[in-house]
């Protein structure tokens, strides 16, 4: 495989400010090394959402348990892909799994992976809806039938007791699944997190940044979704659930934003070496990524609409519209936070004397059609899923078809 | 079987065995492509002979004011090692610095502009300046080796860092992690790629082909387990210093008369 060399890149050399390694000049982490982060991250966060409803009982939020799950199996499934095309030997990413080198932070995405998606989501959605299928299955006809029957696995038990044994099944996962949703997105922050080389990325608070953020889109991506759907199904929302959400996202997104607060603050503090590029980095390059839509217009003024939204006694379409309103902007804000990560630590060089730029590519492999068609991916995937799983619990005395 | 019959049939058994075992090995040795028992502990044949890594462990001094920015090493690094000729791809390139009265450090690469070059005007606002050559560190505890999610980059037991090219997926995280910039991306083999301290020359008795042009000897190459060698007595002759210490990666190039604007 020859592939050529990025014409692009003579370019850039009349683009450096400052002096920069001569090897530093091509970006390596591309647009979907940003999108890989923000799904995943929208994984752990719907994850996170789901579990409030088994494991700390938060009963108003039950709505939303089956969609919070299916959203994160939709963008867990596509999670893989940006990273696969941005490897230059993608045919040989089952290394990773044959011979993994242990020290190694991306060597075991796989296994937190695999571990995420076969040991925590798969099962809990298994178990969750394995009375419904069956009861699905026995009132169909047709193809739907046969994709319900197969997905029980040909489970037909739907007794009082078996219903009962979902139940703590479910409980169970969910307790194991918490901490695993934690370690797939730390785990990721770990992996920028751990690179001392740069200073923009090693930090100890990155693992938990990227989880904070990550639950606040989770949780910001399951409001979206939910008051789509029920739009387009014409149903009523409810309230009680999305108000409680919202209040939930309110207090993710204070925890967020003091996180990240104490990350800047602490890096202005101590003054390092590093800070005077740095600084030139947010003034130069990121500051309409950083200042203008991550913090401003993804983080504060959601906020002060969450905060409007809750003082306030407004009516159901006023609070509908703001919610509405919020987590738009913060998908937004945590997709630019993603974006500021990335690429803004790979604008400045390592000699801490120059500032680099990065030129997306439109069509190419690793181009932004690419990350736009993998971010729309997941909203297909959920498209089908939801079709096939029913998003509501079905009646809780069975029909009588049985 | 009585006591004679054992006795005769060990004394024909033995040496019938050892006979055996010899032609099975001689059948071995000369069958091409066999696969050899694999030895535990033994060194990868890779062609080098009688050469013994676990004998040497290497480094590099480079001498600072001896080095004139004449560009060959550069130029040779690329010939030897088939480097891209672009310029934003090298396993050697050299810098100038000229540190002016203000204290500002004025810093390019001469390696990516001929035109740079050239002799400079005299100007009266420079306090200082030189030239530093850099390449690959290979460090004794290297952060690119660490984060190598399929373990294709890896340190000689003679101290050099490799790429197995058969083996590197292309994710480029081993660039994240230089702090030295050394490593570029090859986008013809979609591997990484860097200095390798021309291996295939030093484990045959020669000099990797930036010292051997070097017209000053501003670089030296040489074996830290050998008390003989050139860089033991570099190191002993000059007050050392390696480029950015504080990160733990224990570089094996080692600068004499580095400054402390150098990073």
């Amino acid at each position: 495989m020859i592939a050529e060399i990025p014409k692009g890149l003579s370019e850039l050399l009349g683009q450096v400010t400052g002096y920069i390694y001569p090897n530093e000049i091509e970006i390596h982490w591309s647009i979907l090394i940003v999108v890989y982060p923000y799904v995943t991250g929208l994984v752990a966060g719907a994850f996170i959402l789901a579990s409030l409803v088994k494991v700390f009982n938060v009963k108003d939020v039950q709505p939303t348990y089956r969609l919070s799950l299916l959203t994160a199996l939709a963008f867990l499934l596509v999670a893989p892909f940006p990273l696969l095309l941005h490897l230059g030997h993608p045919e040989r990413s089952f290394e990773i799994f044959l011979t993994p080198h242990l020290t190694s932070a991306m060597a075991m995405f796989g296994f937190v992976y695999a571990w995420y998606l076969m040991g925590v989501l798969l099962l809990e959605i298994w178990f969750e809806y394995r009375r419904d299928l069956v009861v699905l299955a026995g009132q169909e006809r047709g193809p739907l039938r046969w994709i319900h029957r197969v997905l029980t696995l040909f489970s037909k038990d739907v007794s009082d007791q078996a219903v009962a044994f979902d139940k703590k099944a479910i409980k169970a996962i969910t307790i194991v699944g918490i901490p695993s949703a934690f370690l797939l997105h730390g785990y990721v922050g770990f992996i920028f997190g751990s690179v001392k080389a740069n200073p923009w990325w090693g930090s100890v608070l990155m693992p938990i940044v990227f989880l904070m953020s990550a639950i606040v889109s989770g949780i910001a991506m399951v409001i979206f979704l939910y008051m789509v759907i029920t739009a387009m199904r014409n149903e009523r929302i409810d309230m009680r659930c999305l108000d409680r959400i919202a209040s939930f996202l309110f207090y993710a997104v204070i925890v967020d934003f003091s996180l990240e607060a104490l990350d800047f603050i602490h890096r202005l503090y101590q003054s390092e070496e590093s800070v005077k590029i740095l600084g030139k980095l947010i003034s130069l390059k990121l500051f309409m990524n950083l200042v203008v839509l991550q913090i401003l217009l993804g983080m504060l003024i959601p906020l002060a609409i969450l905060v409007i939204a809750r003082l306030r006694h407004f009516n159901e379409d006023m609070r509908k519209l703001l919610y509405f309103t919020a987590v738009i902007l913060i998908q937004m804000g945590i997709f630019s936070t993603r974006w500021n990560v990335v690429i803004g630590g790979q604008l400045f060089s390592k000699s801490f004397r120059g500032l680099m730029t990065y030129k997306m590519e439109m069509t190419g492999l690793e181009g932004l059609l690419t990350a736009l068609v993998l971010l729309a991916l997941p909203f297909v995937i959920l498209t089908v899923l939801v079709r096939i799983l029913p998003t509501r619990r079905l009646q809780d005395p069975l029909p009588e078809v049985l | 079987m009585n006591k004679r019959q054992f006795l005769k049939g060990m004394i024909l058994f033995i040496p019938a065995g050892q006979l055996l075992e010899t032609l099975a090995r001689q059948a071995e040795a000369a069958g091409p492509g066999k696969p050899k028992p694999a030895k535990p502990d033994a060194e990868p044949d890779m062609g080098l002979g009688d050469y013994q890594p676990a004998d040497h462990w290497y480094g590099m001094g480079i001498e600072i004011d001896k080095c004139i920015g004449c560009n060959r090493c550069a130029e040779a690094c690329k010939a030897e090692n088939d480097v891209p000729q672009e310029p934003f791809f090298f396993r050697t390139w050299v810098e100038r610095y000229r540190v002016m009265h203000d204290g500002e450090a004025r810093v390019e690469c001469i390696s990516v502009n001929p035109q740079q070059r050239g002799e400079l005007q005299e100007d009266r606002d420079v306090l200082r300046t030189f030239f530093v050559p850099k390449l690959c560190n290979q460090c004794a505890h290297p952060p690119c080796v660490q984060v190598c999610p399929v373990g294709a980059t890896f340190s000689t037991r003679d101290g050099v860092v490799l790429i197995d090219k058969d083996r590197c997926i292309g994710c480029r995280y081993c660039i994240q992690a230089c702090p030295y910039g050394a490593r570029y991306f090859d986008h013809r083999t979609s591997t990484a790629d860097k200095c390798t301290f021309c291996y295939h020359r030093i484990t045959r008795g020669l000099l990797p082909a930036c010292v051997e042009v070097c017209p000053t000897q501003a670089r030296i190459f040489g074996d830290l387990r050998s008390k003989a060698s050139r860089l033991v007595r570099f190191q002993r002759m000059n007050k050392i210093g390696v480029l950015k210490p504080a990160l733990n990666t224990e570089p094996k190039v080692y600068y004499a008369q580095l400054d402390g604007e150098v990073r």
